[in-house]
């Protein structure tokens, strides 16, 4: 018999006698960044491609939800920090090896941008404004009504915000350029973020950034086929998401490969999904219900059975939120020593 | 200059002195520590081995914890110490999660703690107060750099192991086995 | 602000390509977020006070510091002292704790309502005094004062054991003789003409071999000897371990005798019989100084390994290259004469057997054997003469343990006790600094005696369960905030040092030697104490020596050059003992003209029964029996103790690691609470280990109160040592309960 113990009494918060520094939060921050990297990577897409006409949900309706997961997303991770009057000293500095540094940076650069995105749009998905609308008289500071016709129409309060939508309307392109690398630092570093903790095994892989990357595009391209109101705009992101699910499929199988062939930590670590405490969890939410029935329900939907949208969206957001609160809890429990 | 500690196993009685007298020397609060006593017994009665060691932050060359703060409150000073400085953390944890040696905690005013090496005590010329309370004197204390420090002189006559190696952080506290 | 940052050069942690952006000062300066950095502890305008610590009965000296705000803040060794070394022990440096420990006693408590219930007031100092004085009158008046009879443990003892000779009582007793040391003080006075005392000349640091039985050192935190461990360690020493269960020293051994609980007389006397026969013994030095060697080698004859075998478990191999180890170490070997040695009740005569084994392998009064040990001496402060009293201990208990040097506790609870028919009943009980009711074996018996007496007075620094059962309670203040007698202790070199408050009394609490002015005062025996503050006594004390309190007071320890230079006997010397042959008695005269056996022989020992294990029990490096089982510091790295359990007797069970169970013993006494099991193969199957000094069952112990189990609570079948009185606590046997049991 084999015993390790600690003898000193060693017994702290939330790091004895198994890792549990980071609860929801950090989950639900790596989820709405993902979703929102997605949203904004799909928009800037398909306008760079010029399909701006036949994308409407994803060019317009997606950066509204994108901006709301981006501020959810902050609160989410200002309320796991112990320390938040502090917060701001994420700001005084930039660490190109800490992914939480540009992790914090791309949010709240990636911020504006969705913010003046939606707003060069806003006439178009708004045009007429209704004053006794609570949400109008909350813009007040920004926006005039201006009376045509006996319609109520509206229009910026101050000239060189006029000018500077014009500005963004001409410039669409680049400004969609920026956006699609920011979109894409974004996505990506909701994925290496776990990776870079070397110190847990479960984490320490490098397939876990591309697959919370596809992760993150699937849950967006579920968002924008739920949300959307144009058929082919659907069809064509009920197929992106099967592909993605496909892909997302080969890299968790690359996963457990890794893991099986690796050191005995790894083994360890594979081990609380087959057969350990997180089995059932993982292959239920996260496999089965977030990937494969999605995955045939999307199928059927190609071979013309109809199948309500909502289903499978929710399903496969459901799963990828899952996922990520199952590899924070597991990872933490992953450890080298004792 | 490179300080470390070497930690002989065979005199180490895990006695915990160099727990409690790190809690009152830098005022560790009660129900944390930086550092701790873990003991391994391997085999079957009677014909058993134990190894105890007193752990700490290992003070790594290559610092995971440092590389993963996003503010710079952890950081680098001379000598090799790994410090943390309070007034910069934000408690985000991603030193706590990047440690293999779960050598962090978070103190509970939010910042994140751990070990020092004493430095303050280095200053003045003295040694770390774990180390100068060990009734066994198993801790050896000093800097790598130095050929004839006392570190550098048992390490190179000692076999020695350190912990974790595959976690790759490079630690530079050596246990003498 | 930032100047420890400004102090060092921050190197960048960044990578090649890396951008680091300096923090703008400015923002450091944002109103109500601005923090100092890291405390600056060498600022903390520290001062530093000596003592000696009272954690344990090493007394080792060291420095108290303070803080700023005059806050006690950590306590190191002193450098100069040869009980630490500069270093103290894990409960040394934690004995912050019994400072800071809010559960403290705050106010003296007066007991209102019927003996033995739990109600008590708070009184004031005088009234406290006075009632003390009252009660003390009223025995002295009734029965004689010798029916008052003293419990005392620990340095504040000798004050009330002044108080109580003035008083007329020589009913003085503490735990540390028939519960700890007894038996081998005696044994190696037989054997020696000298007992070992404390802290014991051992020559750790230069033997070649140590051999310990029982003696857990490294869990047995006895300071110096942990310390000399060590170095023997560092110098290739081969250490020697006997012992039930792989204890910490056991690990560090080079030989592991896992032998079976209770049976070390039969190896003992096979080692000495293989030592004979192989003619491994100091030859020079058993002719030169001892005498009943033909009568021992006669004796012993028979006792081969492998008879030690069928009784011990001991392999004969293990048992003769044991001997062979001790024998190539010779003299500079010791066979560790243990501490805690009441074990069986045949405790002398294994002692005896520790002794003669030493005495052959020549390791007394050599190198890296046993030293011999100089004191210092301190002129006593002038009192009167004490009234010499009628009668003592050894009266009531006419005729039994005559061996015994020093008062034997269990003798006064046997005399207190209702089925007590003798001449000298003990009527009233004043208890200092021990906690009888986790120190006493047989709590039954304890709480009868106790039940029976008409006073008892407690003065401890805690709620201690003893202090429940009290009338009067007194608040001493902690070794940390008084003075007490200067420590003068035997040692290579001889030295004394100086205890002195490092802060004020917290709460209501008062030294001892106020107490006991106090107390004399009112009984009109002030002559006594006739001085306004104990500081004067020790001032008068060591300007005599040709110190002073002032100076002490910057030294903290004072050595003292030894007188002779006979650290080790000489070469050709041939030296006096003080037995009445003048040797080494191999074969005791004292012990034969008691009527007892006048060399060890083997008794078998009762074993458990189906479905039972031995209990034993011993240390653990942060605690001191019950006096720290509620110290914050010290309950933050042990806060209860387990129940070790072979992984096979945990499999029969069905015992899970952590689970937690009951205890009951052969005579069927209930653990008040529960222990979580430890399954691991460090201890044999037929025993259960436990540290003792846990499972407290005062609930205004808020740290200590059910964090384990009492082993006193289960050792209720004694075997009293014939020769000293000595209470042997091992021969009792526990089985296991996994559901909480239900109390009638
Ligand atoms: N079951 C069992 N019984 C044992 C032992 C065992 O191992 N198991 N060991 C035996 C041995 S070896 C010994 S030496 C004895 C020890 O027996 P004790 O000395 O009685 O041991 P403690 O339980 O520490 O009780 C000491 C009491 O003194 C109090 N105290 C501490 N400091 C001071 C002070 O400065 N002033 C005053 N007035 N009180 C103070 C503490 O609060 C505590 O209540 O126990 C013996 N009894
Ligand atoms: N940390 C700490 N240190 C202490 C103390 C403390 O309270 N805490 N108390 C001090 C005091 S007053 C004393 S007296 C000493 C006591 O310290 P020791 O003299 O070392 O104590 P023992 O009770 O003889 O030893 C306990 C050991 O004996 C083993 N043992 C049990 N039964 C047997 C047996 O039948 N044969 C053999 N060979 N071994 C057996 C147990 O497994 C355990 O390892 O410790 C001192 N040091
Ligand atoms: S103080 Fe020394 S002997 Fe005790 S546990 Fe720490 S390192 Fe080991
Ligand atoms: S032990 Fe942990 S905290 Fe210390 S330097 Fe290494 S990684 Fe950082
Ligand atoms: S918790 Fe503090 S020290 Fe650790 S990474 Fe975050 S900011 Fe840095
Ligand atoms: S070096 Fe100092 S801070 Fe580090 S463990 Fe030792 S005492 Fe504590
Ligand atoms: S051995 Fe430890 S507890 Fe005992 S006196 Fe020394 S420092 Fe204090
Ligand atoms: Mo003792």
């Amino acid at each position: 018999m084999k015993e390790e113990i600690i003898t000193s009494g060693r017994m702290i918060p939330n790091i004895d006698p198994v890792l549990h520094v980071w609860h929801w939060q950090i989950p639900v921050y790596l989820f709405l960044g993902g979703l929102a990297a997605g949203l904004l990577f799909f928009a800037s897409y398909y306008t760079l491609t010029g399909k701006t006409k036949n994308f409407p949900t994803a060019v317009k309706i997606g950066p509204i939800i994108a901006l709301f997961a981006i501020v959810l997303g902050l609160i989410a991770l200002l309320l796991d920090l112990k320390h938040p009057l502090y917060f701001w000293q994420l700001y005084t500095t930039i660490r190109l090896e800490s992914p939480m540094s540009w992790g914090a940076w791309a949010l709240f650069l990636i911020m504006p941008m969705a913010v003046v995105w939606i707003a060069s749009y806003l006439k178009e998905i708004f045009p007429k404004l209704d004053s006794r609308k609570k949400f109008a008289s909350l813009l007040k500071f920004i926006i005039v009504e201006t009376e045509t016709d006996k319609e109520f129409n509206w229009d910026w309060k101050f000239n060189w915000l006029r000018k500077f939508e014009q500005f963004v309307i001409k410039e669409r392109k680049p400004f969609a350029w920026i956006m699609i690398v920011f979109s894409v630092i974004l996505g990506v570093y909701t994925g290496i973020l776990l990776s870079a903790f070397n110190a847990r095994p479960l984490w320490n892989t490098s397939i876990l950034g591309p697959l919370f990357l596809t992760s993150g595009l699937s849950t967006a391209a579920a968002t924008i086929m739920w949300m959307s109101k144009n058929h082919t705009e659907k069809i064509v992101f009920s197929r992106i998401d099967l592909l993605l699910i496909v892909v997302e499929l080969f890299f968790i199988t690359h996963l457990f490969m890794g893991y099986v062939a690796g050191s005995q930590v790894k083994i360890d670590a594979a081990h609380y999904f087959l057969g350990g405490e997180y089995t059932i969890s993982f292959w239920v939410n996260v496999i089965i219900l977030g990937l494969i029935i999605p995955a045939i329900l999307e199928s059927l939907e190609l071979l013309k059975f109809k199948v309500p949208i909502a289903i499978p969206a929710a399903l496969i957001l459901w799963g990828g939120l899952m996922f990520r609160f199952i590899m924070v809890d597991a990872g933490q429990v992953t450890r080298y020593l004792y | 200059m490179r300080y470390a500690m070497a930690i002989d196993t065979k005199k180490c009685v895990g006695c915990s002195d160099c727990v409690v007298a790190c809690q009152t020397e830098n005022n560790v609060p009660l129900g944390f520590c930086r550092d701790w006593i873990s003991e391994t017994t391997d085999g079957t009665y009677p014909k058993l081995e134990l190894e105890i060691r007193s752990e700490r932050c290992n003070h790594c060359d290559n610092t995971p914890c440092v590389r993963t703060c996003p503010t710079g409150a952890s950081h680098i000073i001379d000598g090799g110490i790994i410090k943390v400085t309070h007034f910069e953390c934000i408690g985000c944890g991603a030193c706590i999660e990047s440690c293999p040696y779960d050598a962090r905690y978070f103190h509970p005013e939010g910042w994140v703690d751990k070990c020092t090496f004493c430095d303050h005590r280095l200053k003045n010329g003295q040694l770390p107060a774990c180390v100068s309370v060990c009734p066994t004197k198993c801790m050896y204390f000093g800097d790598l750099d130095d050929k004839n420090s006392v570190v550098s002189k048992i390490i190179a006559t000692r076999k020695w192991k350190v912990l974790a190696p595959e976690a790759g952080t490079s630690p530079q506290i050596f246990y003498l086995v | 602000m930032k100047t420890n940052r400004r102090d060092f050069i921050k190197i960048s942690s960044m990578g090649a390509g890396g951008i680091a952006l300096a923090t703008t000062p400015l923002l450091n300066w944002i109103p109500g977020m601005i923090k100092s950095d890291e405390k600056k502890l060498d600022d903390i305008e520290a001062k530093r006070y000596p003592n000696y610590c009272e954690v344990c009965f090493w007394n080792c000296a060291g420095w108290v510091y303070t803080d700023k705000n005059d806050k006690i803040w950590k306590i190191i060794g002193n450098e100069d002292d040869p009980h630490s070394n500069g270093r103290f022990c894990p409960r040394g440096t934690g004995g912050v704790g019994m400072y800071t420990d809010n559960d403290r006693l705050k106010k003296p408590l007066k007991r209102v309502g019927e003996p033995g219930n739990q109600k008590f007031v708070e009184i004031s100092w005088e009234e406290a005094i006075e009632t003390i004085a009252k009660m003390m009158k009223e025995i002295k008046n009734k029965y004689g004062s010798e029916s008052f009879a003293l419990f005392k443990h620990g340095s504040s003892g000798k004050h009330f054991a002044k108080l109580f000779k003035a008083y007329g009582s020589k009913n003085i007793v503490g735990p540390a003789y028939a519960q700890c040391k007894g038996p081998r003080e005696e044994a190696f006075k037989v054997t020696f003409g000298h007992p070992l005392h404390s802290p014991e000349p051992l020559d750790i640091r230069d033997t070649k071999c140590l051999v310990l039985i029982g003696s857990h050192l490294g869990e047995n935190m006895h300071n110096g000897q942990v310390q000399e461990m060590s170095d023997a360690i560092d110098k290739d020493a081969t250490i020697i371990t006997v012992d039930p269960r792989f204890s910490t020293a056991a690990s560090k051994s080079k030989y592991w005798l896992p032998i079976k609980p209770s049976t070390d007389l039969a190896l003992l006397l096979a080692w000495i019989h293989i030592i004979i026969k192989e003619e491994f013994f100091d030859k020079e030095y058993v002719e030169k100084n001892t005498s009943g060697f033909e009568q021992l080698k006669e004796h012993v004859k028979n006792f081969t390994p492998e008879w030690a075998y069928g009784i011990t478990t001991i392999k004969p191999d293990l048992i003769i290259n044991s001997a062979y180890e001790m024998a190539k170490a010779s003299p500079s070997v010791i066979i560790h004469p243990g501490r805690h040695v009441t074990w069986y009740g045949d405790d002398t005569q294994r002692l005896r057997a520790v002794a003669i084994l030493n005495a052959l392998l020549g390791s007394w009064g050599r190198k890296g054997g046993f030293f011999i040990p100089e004191k210092a001496k301190l002129p006593k402060y002038p009192s009167p003469k004490f009234p010499k009293p009628k009668w003592t201990w050894r009266d009531v208990k006419k005729g039994e343990y005559p061996l015994a040097s020093t008062g034997v506790t269990n003798a006064l609870v046997d005399g207190s006790h209702p089925a007590y028919k003798g001449e000298h009943p003990i009527k009233a009980w004043f208890v200092a600094g021990t906690n009888l009711i986790a120190t006493m074996p047989d709590l039954n018996n304890t709480v009868e005696a106790i039940n029976n007496l008409e006073y008892l007075v407690v003065v401890d620094t805690m709620p201690a369960e003893i202090t429940g059962f009290a009338d009067i309670v007194l608040p001493e203040c902690t070794y940390l905030e008084r003075y007490d007698d200067i420590r003068v202790s035997q040692h290579r070199e001889p030295n004394i040092a100086l205890r002195m408050p490092a802060a004020k009394p917290r709460f209501d609490s008062k030294p001892g030697w106020w107490i006991c002015k106090k107390i004399s005062e009112q009984l009109g025996l002030g002559e006594f104490f006739k001085f306004e503050d104990y500081s004067e006594v020790l001032d008068w004390q060591l300007k005599k020596i040709g110190s002073s309190l002032e100076e002490m007071k910057h030294l903290g320890v004072k050595k003292i050059g030894r007188k002779f230079d006979d650290l080790y006997f000489a070469e050709g010397e041939e030296p006096e003992f003080h037995t009445p042959s003048g040797k080494i008695e191999l074969y005791s005269s004292v012990l034969e003209s008691y009527g007892f056996d006048a060399m060890p022989v083997y008794k078998a020992h009762p074993e458990p029964e189906q479905g039972f294990y031995r209990l034993i029990y011993g240390r653990t490096p942060a605690h001191t029996f019950s006096r720290t089982t509620n110290n914050p510091n010290l309950m933050d790295i042990t806060k209860e103790n387990k129940l070790w359990v072979n992984p096979k007797v945990a499999e029969e069970w069905g015992l899970k690691n952590g689970q937690k169970i009951w205890l009951k013993n052969h005579m069927n006494r209930v653990s008040s609470f529960s222990i979580k099991v430890r399954i691991t193969e460090r201890i044999r199957w037929d025993s259960v280990f436990m540290v003792h000094g846990f499972g407290r069952t005062d609930k205004r112990l808020t740290n200590g109160f059910g964090s384990g189990i009492s082993d006193t609570e289960l050792i209720s079948d004694i075997k009293i040592d014939k020769e000293t009185g000595s209470t042997g606590m091992r021969s009792n046997f526990v089985t296991f309960l996994t559901e909480k049991p239900t109390r009638v």
